[in-house]
């Protein structure tokens, strides 16, 4: 601590040089805190999904139909409490710009498969009741106005009615919730009755499912009862893909590239770009510094102490650098309003910042602080 | 009872400095023989290329001899490592540049503060020590100030005090008034004289300067590395 003020004041030697450094650091780290946030919604976004669930789908692709006659033959296995059915709808209302998913069920078995999602008592039985019944998450429904007793019109853009009709009308039942924080920032999504839908389906697209979710019994039982259910339907006509509820979300997102991979090859070059201006700020800094660095060499400082010097030096450029950019990070996603996807600048975003800092202050901390350590002092005193 | 004569504080036998200049090795010290008693103020003077400026790097632990043997208080320091001769330095020796070296960013009494920073002092004892040093330099009013607000005297005697914060017994002084007009010369070195009266402080400074020479209690000439006079005052 007490060699604090020299490096501190040796960093802002030259103020103004040191200022635009931090900006290109500040502005590189709000950079690379908004695309870790990314990566961070989608890695997390399945951290803390059900290890006591599981999602068969088809062997070829998830996009294929399986047929509903399979549900009651996977139900009767054993380590399984029980299965829903669900399909994509691919529904769109009015602004295609704020797309929201909605699911096909059967309302019944997802309270028993979700018991994460909370719903009003009433809400809940109406939406079992209700043919073309539908419940929204409360963002979802608070994002668009929706309440009780509101028709929704969705152009599907997958499902075509019997009449060639894309359009389906679903009537709000029920807004609900989620049991903890995680489940609330999931809200925003809809379930819609498979009622309406498998009766105003065309006759060839009756009687199939998109996907089958299978709550277990006990989460460890998980790969067991993947592999049974998987051997259950090898060699038929319908062979199956099953796999816990993690897994499938993130295949799901990988459909759409690695969003993660790209996310880390965008913050891999913008660390690399403020790796080269940073490393010649210092390198700079401390080139213009070697004869009172062979000064305090005189005074008694030794070599490595130096070296320390110089690195704390780089290490506080870019911590500082690092804490203005992810606190705007942190206040930009706080700020975020509500139609915007849930990014937090979390604690694994700051994780990574801090490595990041680390790393960075010691590829342009080290070079200089090792030319430091190594300058002679005769020589740097003689301005050789 | 027989007198044990006080050995010298700084004892050189036989020193010799080269240096490899490409294919080439130039001596630049031959075998020099050298004693200065404590509390002595001894000038070394002599042409450009002469070897003050490496004795003296040597005699304060900056360099290393090629050859021969350098013994300061009783400790052969041509024998110690690069961590121990940096510790040995922050005891035992102050220097004094032609051209100040403080830090531009520190005020006066931080850069008097600087060798503090390796002893176990804490801040507000770092702080008392510098003030009594730039006291004893006569600048307490300019303790705030930074070099670039001082004038060359005034920054001569604020790494003056930096020599002498942390008591050390040698004082390594290069061409102390170089940059300094006649006035503020004559001031640095009455400075330097009390320093080694009143307070017993060994120095050794290079100089070109005749008139700098003469505050020296013993005026020693080197020429093309060897020692060639030795005069006392």
């Amino acid at each position: 601590m007490k060699y604090f003020q020299l490096i501190w004041t040796a960093l802002f030697r030259k103020k103004l040089r040191t200022l635009f450094t931090l900006l290109s650091l500040s502005a590189a780290f709000l950079l690379i805190g908004l695309l870790q946030a990314v990566t961070s919604l989608f890695a997390g976004s399945v951290d803390f999904l059900g290890a006591d669930r599981l999602i068969v789908q088809a062997r070829t692709s998830f996009t294929q139909s399986l047929p509903m006659r399979m549900l009651p033959q996977i139900e009767m296995l054993p380590g399984i409490s029980r299965v829903n059915h669900s399909q994509f709808f691919g529904g769109q209302f009015q602004d295609s710009r704020q797309p929201f998913p909605q699911f096909v069920v059967n309302p019944q078995r997802l309270f028993d498969t979700y018991p994460e999602w909370v719903i009003d008592k009433d809400q809940r039985a109406n939406f079992i009741s209700t043919q073309d019944g539908a419940i929204v998450g409360r963002l979802l429904a608070e994002r668009s106005g929706w309440k009780v007793g509101d028709i929704v019109p969705l152009n599907s853009f997958i499902w075509l009615k019997a009449d060639g009709s894309r359009v389906w009308e679903w009537r709000v039942v029920g807004i609900f919730d989620g049991k903890n924080q995680e489940w609330k920032d999931r809200t925003q999504l809809m379930y819609l009755n498979y009622g309406q839908f498998e009766e105003a389906r065309p006759l060839r697209a009756k009687g199939l499912a998109g996907v089958f979710v299978v709550r277990l019994k006990h989460p460890e039982d998980s790969q067991r009862v993947s592999d049974m259910i998987d051997a259950k339907f090898e060699n038929s006509v319908d062979e199956t893909k099953t796999q816990n509820e993690q897994e499938f979300q993130l295949g799901f997102i990988k459909q759409f590239g690695d969003i993660g991979f790209m996310m880390n090859l965008i913050s891999a070059a913008v660390i690399f770009t403020i790796l080269i201006l940073t490393g010649y700020t210092m390198s700079q800094a401390v080139r213009e510094r070697i004869p009172e660095l062979a000064v305090l060499k005189c005074l008694g400082f030794t070599d490595n102490l130096v070296l320390w010097l110089v690195l704390a030096e780089a290490l506080l450029l870019c911590a500082i650098g690092a804490g203005i950019g992810m606190g705007l990070s942190t206040m930009l996603t706080t700020a975020l309003p509500a139609e915007f996807p849930p990014l937090r600048t979390d604690g694994r975003v700051w994780l990574f910042a801090a490595t990041t800092v680390v790393g960075l202050a010691l590829a342009v901390g080290l070079p200089p602080a090792l030319r430091a350590k190594r300058l002679k002092i005769v020589d740097a005193l003689a301005g050789r | 009872m027989a007198h044990t004569p006080k050995p010298p504080l700084v004892e050189i036998r036989g020193l010799t400095k080269a240096y490899v200049r490409g294919k080439q090795v130039v001596e630049v010290l031959h075998g020099i023989d050298l004693d200065i008693p404590e509390g002595d103020f001894v000038a070394l003077m002599g042409p450009s290329g002469s070897g003050k400026t490496t004795l003296l790097n040597m005699i304060g632990g900056l360099d290393s001899p090629t050859d021969g043997l350098l013994m300061v208080n009783g400790q052969r320091i041509d024998d110690f490592g690069s961590n121990e001769l940096a510790a040995w330095r922050a005891r035992t020796v102050g220097f004094i540049f032609q051209s100040y070296n403080l830090m531009p960013v520190l005020t006066a009494q931080k850069n008097v503060e600087l060798p503090l920073l390796l002893t176990d002092l804490n801040a507000s004892q770092r702080a008392r020590h510098a003030d009594i040093a730039l006291e004893l330099v006569g600048l307490s009013d300019r303790a705030k100030h930074k070099p670039n607000e001082l004038s060359g005297g005034q920054q001569q005697r604020v790494a003056i005090a930096r020599a002498l914060v942390s008591d050390p017994q040698l004082l390594i002084c290069d061409e102390p008034t170089g940059d300094l007009d006649r006035k503020t010369a004559d001031e640095v070195l009455k400075l330097m004289q009390t320093l080694n009266s009143q307070y017993g402080k060994t120095i050794i400074m290079v100089t070109h300067d005749p008139k700098a020479a003469e505050y020296a209690r013993r005026i020693v000439h080197l020429d093309k590395g060897v020692l060639v006079d030795e005069a006392a005052h």
